[in-house]
């Protein structure tokens, strides 16, 4: 009697989960690939822990707080590691719709990667894709600020240049005209003394005669 | 009391200026493709070749010309015959021309530059469609490197027909960038003295320490191996003749004006053979130099596709046939397809067309130049490396340094004639007329940053300068050698610097660079006749690719203009001189 209930259940099981069964899910873990050396094995200790977890998720929906982790039933375990799973209701007859099952996984994702040590593309749920991370949009973009900075630091500079290079014209300008008041005053002064002016004759493009010009050096200094 | 020419603070500023013009972005984004189109190692004999016969001597003879007459462009032939001064207003239209599109590179280059200082790199990741399932459908079936270079940077339109508006954020990167070279031209050779000692020894830097990054990056030397190994019999490829003397041509920057600027801001008696030699020694080496980076980033990037490209295909094959995950590795994959195909043959035929035949070859054999080798293949590495921010700065950096180097000669080459025409310096200050030119350009160049704006750049680039630089040169070199007389400019040199000229200099100005010469202009010219109708390539963004398409006439109408603008100038310019001489000869006649 007791054999033939057994042999019942787990036929019934059978029929539930199965690979393209209604509400049942494939998935997929690529253990080495994320871990490399570290990878742990696949074991029905593991497969113990999946079923908790998925019981878990389940759990988090209204209405089916009561998911017990015998109620999660897995079939046709591959070397991949890849299986199938379905949840099915406590009367343990039909699976739950696989919309509940999908919004209660991805709804809790990264709790179930975080106890595999895996992430979205390691740990496959196919069928329910899962919500990419929207990137990081900070309110004002990096771009502008940099950008910002530096075109200010270049108008500041431009300014510089042209404001020193104004300053330097107006002093040109001034210096002529100081230059042609010195000159006056030579004259003033040399036409005092004997009506020849000496100093100008140097400045209007005379040729100076570097041989007198040592014969200063000769006369020993005070 | 006239005014002192403004002279190089020392000669290492004239060398430098020189080196960080001739220097550009044409040694880092086309010499690489040229060797790799051309037979890899066996490239560099024919370049060589161009350089000793070509680029040396006529590289000496605007040097010598700008130094001699000391004067700008214009200035200087109207010196050497008052008939040619139009050989200066064509430089000067061609200058311009370059300065209009040139600078909008350096607007890409900082923007990238701007969008380097993020985590992660913008052009690494695609961003997420409207409802975050997925990526974004243009990014997907194109590469995230190239959609950020399409849809971010240039928001380019499917045609040239389709305008667009002005972009915002490139104009303001363009109204920078202009903004930066007019501080750096502000104050003529005082500031640009200056500044050239950046622009010329900042991007050895970056080279450098590219090279050591680019040799230690893992499969770096497939690129190596690749590329250099010589394939001589592209040796008897008249092409790669003719497309090694373009590049030692246009890479030194013959013809523009720029030359002639800055020898003319030289001392007489500077030694300028001496310097020909070294910018173009220099010139060259920085080509192969890039190359060699260029090469080992290619060799990286190829590897890393490849190897994504193996473990994309033992993901489909593991999953397909639940294999243990790790199983399948490069090396037992093709024993392992050879044994799937036998045992699960109906599986493996429905799993085949997916399974890409992943090549190193092809990966490599992709050649890419211009803009897309800089701003994709590139980017694409960088966004491998670790640390990609570092390397992505330092990168852009580094081409935002060749851009305003060669910036400051072009725009030295339109200010020169400039400020030496007596009626203009009488009127404006030096800053008010860099400031006009420099508004001028940024103004026009605002076309640039257009949705279309990448078609026109690339006419630009394409048809601008080439012809007309080749009739420019032409003509230099048969004005000096024969209008105002081998003979008279050598003995001119020699009394200027000291040194008499070699008979190889005399050789080479006569007979050998002007035929040179003329076989590039009608090869270029034939190719232009033989193609027919004008194509371009547009970027198609429902497939993610580029596509060819015919130019509608009005473009074929503003390429024709831009070829005629600077090429009439001289026999305009001739026949005007001429009808005035004549009037002014009536003139004086009839007084007498």
């Amino acid at each position: 009697m007791l054999w033939l209930l057994f042999f019942l259940v787990t036929a019934i099981h059978a029929e539930l989960c199965q690979p393209g069964a209604a509400n049942a899910f494939k998935v997929r873990l690529s253990i080495r690939t994320a871990l490399g050396d570290k990878a742990y094995a696949w074991d029905t200790s593991e497969e113990y822990l999946f079923k908790a977890m998925v019981a878990f998720s389940m759990r988090k929906v209204p209405n089916r707080e009561a998911t017990e982790i015998s109620h999660v039933l897995l079939c046709n375990v591959t070397q991949r590691v890849s299986f199938w799973f379905v949840v099915t209701d406590p009367s343990k007859n039909h699976t739950l719709p696989a919309v509940e099952v999908q919004t209660a996984i991805r709804m809790n994702k990264n709790r179930i990667n975080g106890a595999f040590f895996l992430n979205d593309q390691t740990l496959e749920f196919l069928k329910i894709p899962s919500t990419l991370a929207p990137p990081m949009d900070p309110s004002v973009p990096i771009w502008i600020i940099i950008f910002g900075v530096i075109f200010c630091i270049v108008i500041v500079a431009i300014t510089l240049l042209i404001l020193s290079g104004i300053r330097q014209r107006r002093r040109k300008n001034k210096e002529p005209s100081e230059v042609d008041d010195a000159e006056d005053k030579c004259e003033n002064m040399n036409t005092i003394e004997n009506g020849i002016p000496c100093d100008p004759l140097d400045m209007k493009g005379g040729h100076i005669n570097d041989a007198f010009m040592t014969e200063d050096e000769r006369l020993t200094p005070l | 009391m006239e005014k002192a020419r403004p002279l190089w603070a020392n000669p290492l500023q004239f060398v430098f200026a020189c080196i960080s013009y001739a220097v550009g972005l044409g040694n880092v984004w086309r010499f690489p493709y040229l060797c790799q189109m051309y037979g890899g190692g066996s490239f560099l004999v024919p370049y060589i070749i161009m350089l000793i016969v070509e680029g040396m001597p006529l590289l000496y003879l605007e040097l010598a010309v700008g130094q001699r007459m000391r004067q700008g462009s214009i200035g200087a032939w109207r010196t050497i015959s008052p008939y040619l001064s139009g050989v200066g207003v064509a430089s000067v239209v061609v200058s311009f021309f370059l300065s209009m599109y040139y600078n909008v590179i350096n607007a890409w280059a900082f923007w990238y530059l701007f969008h380097s200082f993020q985590d992660p790199l913008p052009w690494s990741v695609c961003p997420l469609n409207g409802n975050h399932t997925g990526y974004d459908e243009e990014c997907e079936k194109a590469s995230s490197t190239q959609y950020f270079w399409y849809r971010k940077t240039l928001n380019i339109s499917p045609s040239l027909q389709e305008n667009g508006g002005v972009q915002w954020e490139p104009a303001l990167c363009l109204l920078l960038a202009w903004l930066v070279v007019y501080l750096c031209i502000l104050r003529g050779t005082e500031s640009t003295g200056k500044v050239v000692y950046f622009t010329a020894s900042l991007p050895y830097c970056v080279l450098i320490i590219y090279l050591i990054r680019g040799l230690t990056l893992h499969g770096a030397t497939n690129g190596l191996m690749y590329m250099f190994t010589p394939k001589m019999e592209q040796l008897a490829n008249p092409k790669a003749w003719i497309n090694a003397a373009t590049q030692i041509f246009f890479s030194l920057g013959l013809g523009f004006g720029s030359l002639i600027a800055f020898a003319s801001y030289n001392e007489p008696s500077s030694n300028c053979q001496k310097h020909a030699i070294i910018v173009s020694l220099i010139n060259s080496f920085t080509s192969i130099f890039a190359s060699i980076v260029t090469f080992s980033i290619y060799g990286f990037k190829a590897t890393f596709n490849y190897e994504n490209c193996l473990k994309k295909v033992s993901l489909l094959l593991t999953n397909t046939f639940d294999l243990e995950d790790g199983f399948l590795t490069a090396s037992n994959l093709e024993q392992v397809k050879g044994y799937l195909a036998s045992a699960y043959p109906s599986k493996y035929s429905e799993v085949f067309p997916h399974i890409k035949n992943c090549s190193l070859e092809s990966e490599l054999d992709t050649a890419v130049q211009g803009t897309g080798l800089a701003f994709i293949v590139y980017t694409e590495a960088i966004k491998n490396m670790e640390v990609s921010q570092l390397w992505s700065v330092l990168y852009f950096f580094m081409l935002l340094m060749l851009g305003i180097g060669s910036m400051l000669g072009n725009t030295a080459a339109i200010l020169t004639p400039l400020t030496d025409s007596k009626i203009i310096s009488s009127h404006l200050p030096k800053e008010a007329i860099s400031g006009l030119v420099c508004l001028v350009n940024c103004a026009i160049g605002m076309v640039f940053t257009m949705e279309a704006g990448n078609y026109w750049f690339d006419i630009f680039n394409d048809y601008a300068a080439t012809l007309s630089l080749l009739l420019i040169v032409l003509v230099e070199t048969i004005a000096v050698c024969y209008v105002y007389g081998l003979r008279r400019f050598e003995s001119d040199l020699k009394a200027m610097t000291g040194r008499a000229v070699s008979w190889y200099w005399k050789v080479m100005w006569a007979g050998v660079s002007p035929l040179l010469i003329v076989s590039l202009f009608v090869f270029y010219l034939s190719d232009y006749i033989l193609t027919g109708t004008l194509k371009y390539q547009a970027w198609d963004a429902s497939q993610g690719q580029l596509v060819t398409k015919d130019y509608p006439g009005y473009a074929l109408a503003v390429i024709g203009l831009l070829v005629a603008s600077s090429t009439m100038c001289i026999p305009l310019v001739a026949l005007g001189t001429f009808v005035l001489h004549h009037l002014k000869r009536g003139d004086a006649a009839s007084v007498a």
